[in-house]
């Protein structure tokens, strides 16, 4: 399966070599490639997300779900993003209009950054930065400030108070989040992410840090805004939440971003607690991407599944149980994982 | 020059949550409630006007659009106020006073799955809404099979039932009897049991005895706040002195326990329905009464035990084919107006279900 990176390697070398590029201006391009490759990473998942979603979401409900475009209404999402494209893009006469349009942009742009740090099998990453979990923690801060833009531009009452929420939700979870990463971190003895998946070959850091686990499954489902967590869009109070007034194919931007961030997330999960594309138990038959795409379903199966069963929590519970909950037992996790390693070295030394 | 002040929310007629066309504006400081304006009146359709240019048999169909959600009932409300105008109440025959028993609740069960499923909207589980109303579904087609109409049955007449029912209909009614227990038990594991359910609910939106009583509360509301009166059994109407049931009681009036009453009340519904089907007897469904209705001059008020509360009407004749006034009394528009009071101070996403809690329709509010 290491046929991508084979592809991507002859292409670079074609543009070297066959085209008389310089080494900077090949590398340009072959980056710009492998970021067209994650935008289209990101749609083909999609696609296949949402009809996971809704065909799951009736399965919970004992629905059919969609059943008439394509095989099983595999073609339903396509179709209705073709609707969305045909929709009037309405934008309010009293928003804030440059910040109104970009909000969306925003958001779609934080969660392709996401992607650059991933690495989906050995080798096959954008950017394999010595920092990479730092990165993904500090690009997923940020888009708090999208949803907060969109809220605070629609000029609508709705909007803002869900744009408000957005931020105090996203905030408080991002502690317990990168809490929770930190013991991983801490056993793995690195912040790159290929060597965090090297580091699993033998173990699974699910196994050892089960807590940490709990805490980002948790802390994750907030900082998407799924349910049972989706405060910031809180349907039966403020109706849409932040992107009350986004119509057409703004509003599919951020629909977009929204599953992009689980895929991203899941693939976290599954880099730090999952042992990446490791194979489990030996079973090699199978493409290391391949176990790594499987792992990342079974996440996202697992997020579906808590939100389409739960209902929505309150605000003040979220916060209590954020700041007072989650981030005493992460950091308590931490100092564990701290005397344990500290332990550990003092026996094998 | 910084400064905070309260935001006016304007919430509804057309918004998520506020069950029809309600409107209300609220007072927000952060996103705690300041103040509520109830606002009503955006289905208005002069109901009680209109009965006043129809005969009394064409203004029955009407009492389906009151409350929507329990059509059955408030066509029982209103001829049975139109039989004690008339002075035949003790005329009714048998089997159709058993009849209106079984499809009243019936239609009960159906009011109260759909209380259910909004309620469990209201707080986002989408997907207790489902399981709610493939139950509500299969009520709303057996009252269909009978009146040939799911919604507003069209099913009372001055004097009887419009139709009669076969063994079929009773062999799929007793399906749903064995099968709704077990979907009760599911409703509280799915919704009642989750511990995020009850942290949302427990606590909320608190109408305490003496509140229930000064609100003018009635129904599954005030027995939710612990006041032990159901009209069925205190001032049994029709037959309804003649099952046994019990009255599920509320222990604080919170939107807790106005949800747990529902489900309770669901399942001596069932126990009702068992009741009627074992001693329904064999005969007319018409009593004999005058194909044009002028019922003596005078007066008559009747309440009965609607899904909601008590649902009453209050008829003025003149003597002639149509009544002089008819007026209208509505539980859900009674119920309506704790809700700026209790409303007041709390979270936002609390008053969302705290108003679901009372079950309004607004059909019935706004007449």
């Amino acid at each position: 399966m290491d046929i991508f990176i084979k592809i991507a390697g002859a292409l670079q070398d074609w543009l070297m070599n066959g085209m008389g590029l310089s080494v900077t201006a090949s590398e340009l391009i072959a980056t710009a490639v492998w970021a067209l490759v994650a935008i289209l990473f990101i749609l083909v998942n999609l696609i296949i997300l949402v009809w996971m979603e809704r065909k799951l979401g009736a399965f919970f409900q004992m629905r059919r779900g969609p059943n008439r475009l394509g095989p099983a209404g595999f073609l339903q999402f396509p179709v209705d993003i073709v609707k969305v494209l045909g929709k009037e893009d309405i934008i309010p006469a009293a928003a804030d209009k440059p910040i109104y349009k970009i909000a969306s942009i925003c958001a779609f742009v934080t969660t392709i950054c996401a992607f650059a740090v991933i690495p989906f099998a050995k080798g096959m990453v954008l950017e394999d930065l010595n920092i990479g979990i730092f990165y993904f923690i500090a690009i997923g801060s940020t888009a708090t400030l999208s949803l907060l833009m969109a809220g605070i531009s629609s000029n609508n009452k709705y909007s803002f108070i869900g744009g408000m929420r957005t931020v105090a939700q996203m905030i408080s979870y991002e502690i317990p989040m990168a809490f929770s990463l930190l013991g991983v971190v801490m056993m793995a003895g690195s912040l790159r992410l290929t060597d965090i998946v090297e580091a699993q070959q033998n173990m699974w850091f699910v196994i050892p840090q089960a807590i940490a686990f709990i805490i980002y499954f948790v802390a994750t489902i907030a900082e998407t805004n799924r349910g049972p967590f989706d405060l910031a869009e809180g349907e039966q109070e403020l109706v849409a939440g932040y992107f009350t007034e986004y119509s057409g194919i703004r509003w599919a931007v951020f629909f977009i971003a929204e599953y992009g961030n689980l895929v991203a997330v899941a693939s976290i999960a599954t880099i730090m607690f999952l042992g990446g594309w490791n194979a489990p138990f030996g079973l090699t038959f199978l493409p290391p991407f391949l176990w790594f795409m499987i792992k990342v379903y079974c996440m996202i199966f697992m997020f579906m599944w808590v939100r389409w069963t739960f209902p929505r929590i309150r605000i003040d519970h979220l916060m209590h149980f954020g700041w007072k909950f989650l981030i005493p037992v992460s950091i308590a996790n931490i100092m564990v994982t701290g005397i344990g390693i500290y332990v550990y070295r003092m026996i094998t030394n | 020059m910084l400064k905070t002040q309260e935001l006016t929310l304007n919430m509804g007629p057309q918004h998520p949550s506020t069950h029809g066309v309600f409107r209300c504006v609220l007072n927000l400081d952060g996103e705690y409630i300041t103040k509520v304006v109830n606002h009503t009146g955006y289905l208005h359709r002069g109901l009680e006007k209109l009965a006043e240019a129809r005969t009394y048999t064409q203004f029955i169909p009407y009492n389906g659009r009151l409350d929507y959600c329990s059509g059955m009932m408030n066509e029982l409300a209103y001829v049975m106020t139109v039989e004690k105008l008339m002075g035949i109440t003790e005329e009714i025959p048998e089997r159709a006073q058993y009849l209106r028993v079984i499809m009243a609740e019936l239609q009960r069960i159906a009011s109260h799955t759909i209380y259910v499923a909004s309620f469990s909207l209201d707080i986002a589980g989408f997907t207790g809404f489902m399981y709610a109303f493939r139950d509500r579904d299969r009520a709303l087609d057996l009252i269909e099979a009978a009146s040939g109409q799911r919604m507003m049955p069209n099913y009372m007449r001055i004097g009887g039932v419009a139709a009669d029912v076969d063994e079929n209909w009773f062999s799929q009614l007793q399906k749903l009897l064995d099968d709704m227990p077990a979907s009760l038990d599911e409703y509280d594991g799915l919704i009642t049991g989750n511990e995020i359910f009850q942290a949302r609910v427990k606590n909320v939106g608190i109408v305490t005895r003496e509140m229930a009583l000064d609100f003018g509360f009635s129904g599954p509301n005030l027995r939710a706040s612990g006041v032990d009166h159901d009209l069925r059994r205190d001032e049994p109407y029709g037959i309804y002195d003649r099952f046994k049931f019990d009255v599920p009681l509320g222990e604080q009036g919170d939107t807790f326990d106005r949800f747990v009453v529902r489900i309770k009340e669901m399942r001596q519904s069932v126990n009702i329905i068992k009741q009627a089907i074992k001693d329904i007897p064999e005969g007319p469904i018409m009593a004999k009464v005058p194909k044009v209705i002028k019922p003596p001059v005078g007066e008559a008020f009747h309440c009965i035990e609607n899904s909601k509360g008590h649902l009453g009407f209050y008829i003025i004749s003149d003597g002639s084919t149509k009544p002089y006034r008819t007026r209208i009394y509505s539980p859900c528009f009674v119920s309506l107006g704790f809700f700026p009071i209790v409303a007041k101070g709390q979270h936002l996403m609390d008053a969302v279900v705290t108003l679901a809690s009372i079950d309004i329709v607004l059909g019935e509010v706004d007449r």
